[in-house]
């Protein structure tokens, strides 16, 4: 949920630390997180794309 | 006032803009005829509206502008049809993003590296996987996706045009991430890598 959250308001400094820890060790969520970056490019690209 | 120098638009201008805002409505409103609707309406406005446009930015800036605002209208009447039919959705929703984990939380399967994901934007075939994992979310969690992701809209904004709480909204818009992210992985991603 933090990950998702992280896109959509700007978390407070426990809760950064909390995610930085998390994905040090949780290689899953790490890509995952890469893939949430993607599909915010995605869409925009398929918004304003021609 | 003839000293004042306008800057003109004309029709076919408007027009020649209209796949764009087409393609744009209908991400937000993923109903071709209501698309149709809120294109038209905004093509109509700024025709009608055309001295107002001060060039200060781009022509299709500005009909993008009046097309947001054609698009929450139809949200809003839309929105509230849909009340009596969201639940069986949510439903299901829940149970498929419940099946992407163990009983600890974590991931049942190792989501895949996607590479180099730019890649698949140069790829048509990409985008029309994207649109099929678009179409396939249910339609609220699609709407506040949309509202958030095409429109820019803050968390808070969404939650006051729907009138849910700002927890309902990230939680939503929680499940579109995983969703889409597991619909591209199946159908696009995990085809793709060598």
């Amino acid at each position: 949920m933090l990950l998702s959250q992280a896109q959509d308001r700007s978390l407070g400094l426990v809760e950064r630390l909390r995610l930085r820890a998390h994905l040090a060790i949780c290689e899953r969520c790490r890509r995952v997180s890469t893939h949430f970056e993607f599909l915010r490019a995605a869409v925009r690209q398929y918004r304003d794309g021609d | 006032m003839p000293t004042e120098i306008a800057p003109t638009i004309r029709a076919e201008d408007i027009e020649k803009e209209r796949s764009y805002l087409l393609r744009y409505a209908l991400l937000q409103l993923r109903n071709p005829a209501h698309a149709e609707d809120a294109v038209q309406e905004t093509l109509l406005a700024a025709l009608e509206g055309r001295e107002r446009f001060a060039g200060k930015s781009s022509l299709r800036t500005w009909l993008t502008g009046i097309l947001k605002h054609k698009v929450i209208d139809h949200l809003r009447r839309s929105g509230r049809e849909q009340q009596l039919t969201g639940s069986d959705d949510d439903r299901s929703e829940a149970d498929a993003i419940d099946a992407l984990f163990a009983e600890d939380g974590h991931w049942r399967e190792t989501p895949s590296d996607w590479g180099n994901p730019a890649g698949a934007f140069e790829n048509s075939r990409f985008w029309s996987a994207f649109e099929l994992c678009l179409q396939r979310l249910p339609a609220r969690t699609a709407k506040v996706f949309t509202m958030r992701e095409v429109m820019d809209l803050t968390t808070d904004e969404i939650c006051q045009e729907l009138g849910i709480t700002t927890t309902n909204c990230w939680v939503m818009l929680h499940r579109a991430r995983l969703t889409l992210r597991e619909c591209l992985e199946m159908t696009w991603f995990d085809g793709q890598q060598p």
